[in-house]
């Protein structure tokens, strides 16, 4: 049996596609008996289908860094 | 009253990609987006001494970037000649005095209310992206916003994947809780 932490950790893997076959299995077995991580697991989908609703973008790391150097040459 | 002070240090990091959603809601360009950003954070610089501190630093940045929003929208109608205007009149006299009526907006559309909608969602995430710390933040960006694989991620920033993970889950803890109390309930 999975501890919640690695429980967690694997919930946040599964938003991204990124959890194994025998980590979802283990999840799922965990979510069972485990009122806190089912709440989490919730709370995590919502974050999840919230983000792909706002269509989030933005700057990249680079692009910030070449909109802060002109800002510091502004200054 | 609180007296609000500039940083303008910190406007990049805290509010480039807020600004950049709102921008990107109006204009529906990338490019021209980031543009009107940059040029906000500049108009923002050479304005920074009729700042009072009333205002938010936020709501004072903001307020730049929907005058340099219009400014860009007459920039491209005055190049154009002047703004179209496209109506469909009906020949019929069944329909006079119905055109006016016609380009009201419909009530019963959703789809505008939902955009709008989402778009402010977008700058409550974006807001509380900010709030973040630092690290946590650009692994949350990157891996959720940008798409980019865990192990581009941990190459880039020199850590391992389980650090990768266990700031995701602090990062996605928190704009959780952010999120409950600036836009569930607010």
């Amino acid at each position: 049996m999975i501890t919640c932490e690695q429980a967690s950790i694997i919930c946040d893997k599964v938003q991204y596609g990124e959890a194994s076959l025998w980590e979802r299995v283990q999840l799922w077995y965990h979510l069972i008996g485990c009122r806190n991580c089912s709440q989490y697991s919730i709370k995590n989908e919502k974050l999840t289908t919230l983000c792909q609703l706002a269509k989030l973008n933005g700057f990249s790391r680079l692009e910030k860094q070449e909109l802060k150097q002109q800002l510091k040459k502004s200054i | 009253m609180d007296v609000h002070q500039l940083d303008p240090d910190k406007w990049v990091d805290e509010y480039a990609d807020y600004l950049y959603h709102y921008a990107a809601g109006r204009v529906n360009d990338d490019t021209i987006a980031k543009d009107l950003v940059q040029e906000t954070f500049l108009a923002g610089l050479k304005s920074a001494k009729n700042y009072k501190g009333t205002a938010s630093e936020r709501t004072w940045l903001i307020a730049i970037l929907k005058r340099k929003v219009v400014d860009y929208y007459r920039k491209i109608n005055s190049r154009k000649g002047s703004a179209e205007v496209r109506m469909t009149y009906q020949d019929s006299t069944d329909f006079e005095g119905d055109w006016l009526e016609e380009q009201v907006a419909d009530p019963e559309s959703l789809r505008e209310n939902s955009e709008v909608e989402n778009e402010e969602l977008g700058m409550a995430i974006q807001d509380c992206i900010s709030k973040l710390p630092e690290k946590q933040s650009v692994v949350f960006t990157m891996k959720t916003i940008k798409g980019i694989s865990t192990e581009e991620i941990c190459k880039e920033l020199g850590i391992n994947a389980s650090n990768l993970w266990v700031l995701i889950h602090r990062a996605r803890t928190a704009l959780m809780q952010c999120l409950n109390e600036n836009w569930f309930n607010k």
